[in-house]
Parts: C-alpha cells; structure tokens; sequence
C-alpha cells in the first residue's frame, strides 16, 4: 500500500515505500542519465537491423551488413596468409640451402618450419627435437642419412622406410643371429664398443675385428664410419641410437631395429617441408 | 571616503552554499567580470607559457643523427621510443617516466602545502583553456554585463551571428587544441601535410576529433561544472592544506561588518569593516561563488578576487588585501585580536591604531612560515627521487647484453663426445649509431669455444657483432666443451659483449649444463 508522502527535509515525494522507518527520496534521474538510455534503445534499433540479432528456430537473424564472427576470422587468416605471401612465394621458389643463406628468409623459415615441427614431429622427436632411443635426436651432428639441407629435404619429404612412397629412404640391415654364432657376436659387439670407449673385455677386440670386416664392413665400412647413401651410422662416434654398450650393440646386432619415418610431401607439401628442413638444419647440427 | 567610485555590482553568487541548486537542477551560467592586476598579470603569463609549451614542443628540432628521428619531444609508439631532447627511452625503461609521475605526485604534495591550490588556479589545463575561452567570449559579446544582457535577449539575427562567431572560433581553437597532441606521436611537419591532405591515419584524425569535444565541452560549455563535479583534485587538494598553507582568503576580521552605505553608517556611530558590499569579488569568480563565505570545495584559488578588491580597495583609499592570500594560524591570529578571542562580534576598530592605520599586533605572511618539517620532507622526497632518476639516467648502460639458455634440450652430446649447449643472445644497441661489438666468453672457462649460428666461422673464443643502430639484435649461439674440462653437471660461465671504440661492455652469467654420465 502506497500512499503520496512528500520528505520534510527536501521537499521531495517519495516512493511511498517505507522500510524500517526509512523511505526512498523519488527525484528524477539525472538527464544525461535518461538521455543515455534513450540513445541505447534508438542504437539497439539500429543494431537488430544490422548486425544478427533475433533467434529463429534454427538459425537467428542474419543483419544486413552480413556480419559473422566466422567471417571475421576467415578474412583475418586471409590477410595474415597474403602478408607472408612474398615471403611464402620466395621459400617455394628457393632451395633450401638458398633459404638459410638468406637472413631474412631464414628467419621466417625457421619460425615456420618450428611451427610445423611442434604440429608434425614432436610425436617422435619430442618437443625440443631431441629424440629418444630409436628416434634421433635432430640437434646433434650425427646424421643417418645426411645432414645437408636437400638431404635432410628428401628425407622428409618422402620418408623412411615408408613403403607407400616410392623414393622413401630404405636399407636394411640382416639379423646376425642367423649367421653369427654367440661368441662371434660378442666379439663383434666389444670391437664396436672399442671404437669409441673403453670396454670390459679387451680380449674380444681383436677378434671382433674380424668378424667385423667379414661382416659389417660392406655396410658400414672398413673404418666403421658408416654409409649416409644406405643410412648405415657411424660406429665409432659418441651416439648410439639404441644404446652404447656391448649387450645394446649385441642385441642390435642379433635382431636390428630400424625406424620408419613417414614422407611428409603429401600432407604438408614443398614450402612447408622446406620450412621444416631449414628449422632442422638451424638446430645446430647442419652440415654445409 | 570615496563611495561614490564604486560601482556597485548586481551579482550574485550562484554556486555559494546559499544558493546552491539540487544536483540535477539546469546549471546556472555564470558571466565572470574581466578583472585586471597583479594576479591577472601573472596568468596570462602562466598562460602564454604553459599554450606556448604545448603548441609549439612538437616543432622543436634535435639532431640526432641519421638514425633517428629529429624531432626533440616524439613518443614513437610504433618503434616504441620516447624522445625527449638528449634522453632516449626505450620501453624496459619506463621506469623513468614513472619517476618522473611520483615527482609530479609529490610535486603537486609540495605545492599545495605551500601555495594551496595553485595548479588548480593557475596551471590546469582545465584552468588555461577556460581562459582561453573567455578570452574569446569577451572578444566577440563583451564583457559581464553585455554578457548577460545578450543571454537574456530573444534569438535575432545578431544575437545568431555573434554566438555562431564565438562557437566557431571555440571550435577552432578546440581543433588545434586537439590537432597540437597528435604531433608528440609523429614527425610533426609530415604529420601536419599528411593530415591536411588526408593522408594521415584513421588513427589521428580520430584523437583530434575527440579531444576537439573534450575542449569544446569542458572549456567552452562545462567550464567550472568539471571542477566542481568531474575532478577529483578538490577533495584531494584540500585533504593537503593545512593551516599554515596559503590560501585565497577574504579577511573578515577587517572586512565586517560589510556596509553598503559606509558614510551613514559611520555616521550613526555604529562599528564599519572595509567591505563595502560591492560584490566585485563575485562578479569575477568564474567558479560562480562568493570568496567572503569562506574557504569553499568550489575555489580553485585563481585569485582573481584579490585583483578585484585590491582594485576597489585602492579607488576608496584602503589598504590592499581585504582578500588575499593568507595561512589560516595568521587568519585566527587576527581573527582573534578583531573579536577579543571570540568575546564579542567582530570589531575592525580593534585591528587599528587610533590614527587608522593597522595594529602592530597583526600577523602577517611571511616566507620563513612556509619552511616547516611537512614542505621540507615533501622537498626532501622530490629531490631524492629527481636525484635517483638523474643519476640513473646519467649512468646507464646504452649497450645491453641478455641470454637465454635453451631449456629443451638442455645440452646436446656431439659425435665426439662433446657437449653443446645453445644459447639466444640478445644484444640491445640503444643509441642510434651503428656499432660492432664483439662477443667473447670469459676466459675462465676453459676448452669452451662457442659458433654462432649462420656464422661461417665455427668453434672460436670471440666473434664480431655488427649491430644496427637504435636495435635489438638476436642470435644463437652455440657453446661447446670437451668433456674433460667440465666439473658437475652444470657450472656458471659469463659471456662479456664490449664496444672496442667506446670501451662500453655488457656481461652476462649463464649456466652450461652437462650429462650426469660422460664417457
């Protein structure tokens, strides 16, 4: 129940409401106040006709300027692909090698090529491209296939291993224990451990030398520093990719594990490899 | 007694207490009187300095070689720079410019306990450019009383040709107003071509257009409504004054009783002040109050009520300062003596020798009153903070050197079994000249040799940086070491960068970290 009750001390009407003695002054709303809001309701009027608004059953409203977020975001990519364009253009038309001599392409190349890497690769070789046993650490100087930017190129584009591309990297490297026997394979596995430390029983070097220049030596060479053509690793440096010990070495030797890498051409296509081939190379471990 | 030179004004004060409206009533305008002495004297002064300041800073040349840009004030925010004269700053150096706002801060601690409120008197730009804007009014409709004869008129077609005038010509100064900012953000005279013919950015006609409102607004329909309402000094303000603070401030203990008609006053015996009611203190407050109630939120202490006074003071043959600036101890002092501590009304006989002139017992201003422990520490403060930023800025390093140690991988093993650590270095060049510098690792550490990458040099103890002037070079570098000269797995090393012609260097420590097992 209200009733007109006007406040002795200002003059002014109340709402008539009262709360515990205390009454609420009814002074209009300052006039920018009110102006403001009317403004808000004639600019709402305009925004429902422009801009989508009403919900439908299935949709809403489209507005007459045709706004969309979607759409905003579509022309905002567009214009971030047409401002790398020139460079994009450049990176397709360059070989790699041409790329890394290039400062400024270099950059943007190895900004790209880190970008794809932490999408297509840190699966396998892990987000700082340092690898795990079995898959190689990139930033290192030990190549199995060649570290030069067209061959680190080839061997992303089209693999290794990966028998869906026809010009995939392949070797393979037989399972000994088949033709060595036990204590031949021992000896072979001292001799390799010998050739970059030192080993537990030097009496298994000398004749693991042997067996390894009837054996190994086709593949990885008389002097054991291996085979880039036939992805054959060189047995004498500090890395080893599936350990460095005799029992490692002998298990490899017995029943060798080989990694596959997929060719990446068809999925990500030449600028994007070459990108990645220019951040590899950039790691630290590039050969000219 | 000369009465009869007075004019006698019809004002009234329409923002004093008394008359204050409710907060949402229409405002009442207000038409301040032109007044002229010693204060107005001083700011139109403050007034040509401070809009000579502002319009013409950004026109100002400094030559700082072809590297940079030669104008002396410019804040570069797209090469994110601060020009100022001989100072460059580059942005991790803000810090000098918040120093700078802290020394404003107590600046404005300094001067209020001091002087009260002379910002607000003098310098605001609120302040100045409602001046300003006066200044224009009065040009083209008159002074106080064609003012309010020409607002009361009906709308004919010369009262329409004159408001239209004075509107334009506010709006013109609004647009310099507005278009002088723009110029501390860019080449000033490029700018200038550039916005005339349409060539400038979205960006800087948007700023001009807005800060035109603003100065229209404020300065030419708002005026005193933004000190009254909008501003926060006021209340901070007068939270600093204290009673030994000058303020502008009508003596009442010489002025009261106020009498219209002295003469007959006089003449019935009864006790007359020096104020003789002729409201020429209010028909010049561009603030719209009445200086005689006292202290008051809405005083921006511009001292126009003292030119106004000392004015009428002087046509009657009375002593100058029956409004003046004045402390509030020396204010109750003579308060005291004009009431007989507060026995009796006030009595301006008391404050007077029999021969008419002032009691020596008055107190008086005096500049000593104003050195008290406050002002000294607020002094104190200041200068400590000026002197900390000038020494900062006198001895900092314009050659800087920043290195990031690469986390993943922490350190790579080469085919020969050494280990390599990569490193982003960060040579910061902060003067416009370009500079080779070279990079070089401590000595101290030992078999360590370091290749910087897309270098054609590989493994080497130091290396030439060429920098490009006034920027951030970035490069990675690659450190390496023989296994057998590392202890532990990790262990500190510097890198040092000097300039061999200046014999500036910059050092950064950084960790080398190795496998727990080496072959």
């Amino acid at each position: 129940m209200s009733e007109k009750h006007i406040d002795e001390v200002s003059g002014v009407a109340t709402t008539g409401h009262e709360w515990d003695g205390i009454r609420e002054l009814d002074n209009p709303m300052p006039r920018w106040w009110v102006w403001t809001f009317y403004a808000t309701i004639i600019w709402s009027l305009g925004y429902v006709i422009a801009y989508p608004a009403w919900p439908l059953l299935t949709s809403a409203t489209q507005g007459v300027l045709g706004y969309s977020s979607r759409g905003e975001v579509r022309k905002d990519l567009t214009a971030a692909d047409d401002a790398m364009g020139a460079y994009r253009a450049a990176i397709k038309d360059k070989s790699v090698e041409a790329i890394l001599a290039d400062d400024q392409l270099r950059s943007i190349a190895v900004a790209a090529g880190g970008a794809s890497f932490k999408v297509n690769c840190v699966q396998c070789h892990g987000s700082g491209a340092a690898g795990s046993q079995g898959f190689p650490n990139l930033n290192d100087d030990d190549w199995l296939w060649g570290g030069k930017p067209d061959q680190i190129q080839q061997t992303l584009a089209h693999g290794i291993r990966f028998t869906k591309d026809d010009q995939t990297r392949d070797s393979l490297m037989p399972a000994f224990a088949d033709v060595l026997d036990s204590a031949q394979i021992a000896q072979v596995s001292t001799y390799v451990v010998s050739l970059s430390g030192p080993v537990k029983n030097a009496s298994l070097v000398e004749p693991g030398k042997t067996v390894f220049a009837e054996n190994c030596a086709a593949c990885h060479g008389d002097d054991a520093k291996g085979n880039k053509e036939l992805g054959a690793p060189n047995l004498t440096d500090a890395i080893a990719l599936y350990g460095a010990d005799e029992a490692a070495i002998a298990t490899q030797v017995r029943a060798p594990r080989m990694g596959a890498m997929p060719a990446w051409n068809a999925r990500l296509g030449d600028t994007a490899i070459k990108e990645l081939a220019a951040f590899v190379h950039s790691l630290g471990g590039g050969e000219k | 007694m000369q009465d009869q030179d007075v004019t006698r004004l019809d004002a009234v004060a329409t923002n004093s207490a008394a008359n204050r409206q409710p907060l949402y009533a229409r405002r009442k305008k207000i038409f301040p009187k032109r007044a002229s002495g010693a204060f107005r004297q001083f700011k139109w002064i403050v007034m040509a300095i401070t809009l000579g300041i502002y319009y013409l800073v950004p026109w100002i040349r400094w030559d700082r070689g072809p590297f940079a840009p030669d104008q002396a004030v410019l804040i570069d925010m797209a090469n994110r720079r601060f020009y100022f004269f001989f100072i460059e700053i580059w942005p991790q150096e803000f810090i000098y410019v918040a120093g700078l706002l802290v020394m404003a801060g107590i600046g404005l601690f300094l001067v209020t306990s001091t002087v009260g409120r002379a910002w607000c008197g003098y310098t605001c730009p609120q302040t100045v450019w409602v001046d300003l804007f006066l200044v224009i009014e009065r040009f083209f409709e008159g002074d106080r009383n064609a003012r309010i004869k020409l607002d009361a008129a009906p709308w004919s077609f010369t009262k329409l040709r004159i408001r239209v005038i004075k509107h334009l010509s506010w709006l013109v100064v609004a647009v310099l107003t507005g278009g002088a900012w723009i110029f501390y953000f860019a080449d000033a005279p490029t700018l200038a071509v550039d916005f005339v013919t349409g060539n400038a950015a979205f960006i800087a006609y948007a700023t001009v257009a807005v800060l035109t409102a603003t100065t229209y607004v404020f300065g030419g329909l708002m005026r005193e409504q933004v000190c009254t309402y909008m501003c926060p000094w006021p209340r901070i303000q007068a939270a600093m004054l204290d009673e030994t603070s000058l303020t502008v401030t009508y003596n009442d203990w010489r002025g009261e009783p106020r009498s219209r008609h002295t003469k007959k006053a006089a003449a019935t015996g009864a006790s007359v002040g020096d104020c003789v009611d002729c409201n020429a203190c209010v028909a010049v407050c561009p603030m719209g109050i009445d200086i005689r109630d006292g202290q008051q939120l809405e005083c921006i202490t511009c001292a126009l009520c003292i030119d106004a006074c000392d004015d009428v003071m002087g046509r009657l043959g009375k002593e100058h300062g029956l409004i003046s600036y004045s402390t509030l101890n020396d204010y109750d002092a003579n308060m005291a003596i004009a009431t007989r501590s507060g026995s009796c009304s006030i009595t301006p006989e008391l404050v007077r020798k029999p021969d008419g002139t002032f009691s020596d017992k008055l107190a008086h201003f005096h500049v000593r009153k104003l050195l008290r422990p406050r002002t000294f520490i607020y002094f104190g403060a200041w200068s400590a903070v000026g002197v900390s930023i000038a020494f900062a800025l006198a001895t900092r390093d314009r050659l800087e050197l920043n290195v990031l140690h690469d986390r993943n991988p922490q350190f790579v093993i080469l085919s020969d079994g050494a280990v390599r650590n990569g490193y982003t270095v960060k040579l910061l060049n902060m003067v416009p000249q370009p500079r080779t510098v070279v990079l070089k690792l401590d000595e101290s550490f030992e078999g360590a040799s370091m290749t910087v990458a897309g270098d054609d040099t590989a493994n080497v103890l130091e290396t030439e940086v060429v920098l490009e002037p006034d920027r951030l070079k970035t490069i990675k570098v690659f450190v390496r070491a023989d296994p057998e000269v590392l202890s532990g797995t990790s262990q500190s090393f510097t890198f040092v960068a000097t300039d061999p012609t200046t014999g500036e260097r910059a050092d950064y420590t950084a960790t080398f970290n190795a496998p727990e097992k080496l072959k």
